[in-house]
């Protein structure tokens, strides 16, 4: 499954470098990329876990960025 | 401003206030009779004002294992600052920092915003037809095939077919053509343009995920992602920089002192300067950021660049590659001269229409137009298409050939080959030859005008493939001055012959294809980059293509080649902008000549005048969507 997540104050652009590698590197996550210019968060990842590896990804998010937000639909 | 942002320039004030009262209270010695450590509080006081949150998320960090960050770094230049008692450089340095972080973070929203603005095509709502009258509904949540209301002046929310009502419509925002399009019953509109005067009413033939706008607009977002080979080398770089930068400044700190018995302190503050400028933020954000505008200016043109790759690959063409037919011609084919060898014109003719009667190709409908009637299908028994050389039919139960001098020929059929410069089309009927239509096709206007801004944008070499007949492919070519021109190519071969002229390409320079995007995506893709020119509403051209042109105006592709290179001219300004500063401030800082504060120029300052910098990307000047003139 590919969603896109829309990012609350994602303010540094080296930050939203590291999120993606931290986040590529989640197992069962096939494709992240994060962009920064429209603040937004791409994530392709296997259905059944998806929401498990949201969490993890949000987590990730915390450790680059406090404050960092994945906004939910 | 956000409540953020606000905040912050809150606390930046404030800080500058208690910071500026302490340094002139200590030059004018009202401090001397104070202790080490009340003095330490008063510097203390504006510090943790501005740098309590780098110092929290410094340490936070570190839990977390992510150690080389902004936040680390400054926190240890200006906690070392303090310890060797340069209390006013400590708080000053967090304070700029501040200042710097702020000033970044507005112009990172303001380019954020110019480029949401670019992209603010994507429609609001609809006006569903309900048996209840029109409900005001999110795009959406209308269902395919559903009849919706444009009313004038509102954009069209979803792709569909008018039914009722005319208007002209405004393309300008996807294709950037300020000429209107006529839009009548049974006529396609596109979302995302702009309805004119008339109220029209619209089935709707695509769910919104489909639909040519939610398409662009992905493609546009997307683009980012597929990145050009110097964002990977920043990535690259960016990611030893920091740790190298760092390592030495530990070096400078402790060996001296420890090897030489050099001076602590004056030692720790040439290792705090390394700190200072060992973030590569100007880099990391100045590079994606022109790629970014590069690609928002280009699509404001209704150009669709799919990557900044391709912004890459197309600053670098040296080998233009065109398809004949739609491309450089307008492919209305005009139908110029019946030359009948035997019989009448319009019995030639009338073969020639019922043979190309059950055809799409734009020369078969020259030929059906030029006859005028109806062509009597029911007397053709059976068509064949023959790829590259023409149509065999069965007609009133006799054989009917109609196409090129390859297929008469391959047929044994005795003719005499007609001299012109236009497309031909012979005709035998029955095992004779019947004669010849002649057929042409104008060339674009402005072809000549773009081709020569391409020359002027860095092009070398121009050429042109085409299926048709080579009297008529090298009449274009010597009219237009193409380089090169090959000429009755099977669609099979034109991949073949773009290889060729991809292996004669000067190495690190590229080759762009420019076609329709129909009947060539296999060259297209093959290309170093592939154009489709004039692909509003076709999906499989906007597939195929990495730079999508949204309508067929040839001086397009100079605009996108002059914004390519531009955007790269733009990054390579700020990478060597940004690094030539930086190793500067290093040497300098390393030999003792630099001090705090051109350091924090060096790390915020240089970052936010690349950003500027890259925010030129955006704009375009008034020189970028003109052809030059002819004078030079």
């Amino acid at each position: 499954m590919k969603k896109k997540f829309q990012m609350e104050n994602l303010d540094c652009a080296n930050c939203a470098a590291k999120m993606e590698t931290l986040i590529q590197n989640i197992p069962g996550v096939r494709s992240a990329s994060m962009n920064f210019m429209t603040q937004k968060l791409t994530l392709e990842a296997d259905d059944d876990r998806f929401e498990e590896i949201l969490e993890e990804a949000q987590r990730c998010c915390d450790k680059v960025d406090r404050g960092c937000r994945i906004l939910r639909p | 401003m956000t409540k953020k942002q606000k905040l912050s320039l809150l606390r930046i004030i404030l800080a500058a206030l208690l910071l500026g009262t302490a340094i002139v209270l200590e030059h004018l010695g009202n401090l001397d009779s104070l202790l080490w450590w009340q003095k330490l509080g008063l510097y203390l006081l504006p510090y943790l004002l501005v740098g309590f949150s780098v110092l929290r998320e410094a340490v936070e960090h570190i839990c977390h294992g992510q150690v080389f960050d902004e936040n680390f770094l400054m926190a240890t230049a200006s906690v070392a600052a303090f310890c060797v008692g340069e209390y006013p450089e400590a708080a000053a340095v967090m304070l700029l920092y501040q200042v710097g972080e702020l000033f970044q973070s507005c112009a990172v929203g303001r380019s954020r915003r110019s480029i949401t603005a670019l992209m603010d095509i994507a429609p609001e709502y609809a006006n569903l037809e309900t048996p209840d009258g029109l409900a005001k509904i999110d795009p959406e949540e209308v269902p395919l095939g559903s009849m919706i209301v444009v009313k004038p002046g509102e954009r069209i929310p979803l792709d569909g077919v008018v039914i009722q009502g005319e208007s002209q419509i405004d393309t300008a925002a996807l294709t950037g053509e300020p000429v209107p399009r006529t839009a009548a019953p049974g006529s396609g509109v596109i979302s995302g343009c702009v309805n004119g005067e008339g109220t029209l009413r619209v089935r709707t033939t695509k769910g919104y995920a489909d639909t040519t706008v939610t398409r662009i607009l992905e493609l546009v977002e997307d683009a980012s992602s597929r990145k050009a080979p110097v964002e990977g080398f920043i990535t690259r770089f960016a990611r030893w920089y920091t740790p190298i930068v760092t390592l030495l400044a530990l070096l400078l700190a402790v060996v001296p002192p420890l090897a030489y018995g050099k001076d602590w302190s004056d030692w720790i503050r040439r290792a705090c300067i390394f700190l200072v400028v060992s973030c590569p933020c100007a880099l990391v954000i100045s590079v994606p950021l022109s790629f970014f505008g590069g690609i928002g200016a280009a699509s404001r043109h209704g150009i669709l660049v799919k990557g900044s790759n391709y912004l890459e690959t197309l600053s670098k063409l040296s080998t233009l590659v065109f398809d004949k037919t739609g491309t450089l011609t307008r492919g209305e084919f005009k139908l110029s001269a019946v030359l009948p060898a035997r019989g009448s014109e319009a019995e030639l003719l009338e073969l020639a229409a019922l043979g190309e009667g059950y055809s799409n190709h734009p020369i078969a409908r020259s030929i059906r137009d030029a006859w005028g009637q109806a062509a009597e299908l029911s007397r053709v028994q059976s068509v064949q298409e023959i790829a590259g050389q023409g149509l065999c039919s069965v007609v009133d139960g006799r054989k009917l050939l109609l196409g090129s001098e390859k297929l008469l020929k391959a047929r044994g059929i005795d003719f005499t080959p007609a001299d012109k410069d236009s497309t031909l089309v012979y005709v035998a009927f029955d095992g004779l030859y019947r004669g010849v239509l002649v057929i042409s096709d104008g060339i674009k206007a402005g072809a000549d005008t773009a081709l020569w801004a391409l020359r002027a944008a860095g092009v070398e070499k121009i050429a042109m493939l085409s299926g048709d007949r080579r009297p008529a492919a090298e009449a274009v070519g010597r009219t237009l001055k193409l380089d090169q021109v090959e000429a009755e190519l099977l669609p099979q071969d034109k991949v073949a012959a773009l290889e060729s002229m991809l292996k004669a390409t000067p190495k690190n320079r590229t080759l762009g294809y420019v076609g329709d995007g129909l009947n060539d995506a296999p060259v297209l893709t093959r290309a170093d980059v592939g154009i489709a020119m004039g692909s509003l509403g076709s999906d499989a051209a906007i597939e195929a293509a990495d730079v999508v042109i949204m309508d067929d105006d040839l001086s397009k592709l100079p605009i996108a080649l002059r914004i390519a290179n531009k955007t790269l001219r733009i990054v390579r300004q700020n990478i060597a902008f940004a690094l030539a500063v930086k190793f500067a401030i290093l040497i300098l800082g390393a030999l003792g000549y630099a001090n705090m504060w051109l350091a924090v120029f060096g790390d915020v300052g240089v970052s936010v005048i690349a950003i500027l910098n890259a925010m030129r990307c955006l704009q375009e000047s008034h020189r970028d969507c003109l052809p030059r003139p002819f004078y030079s």
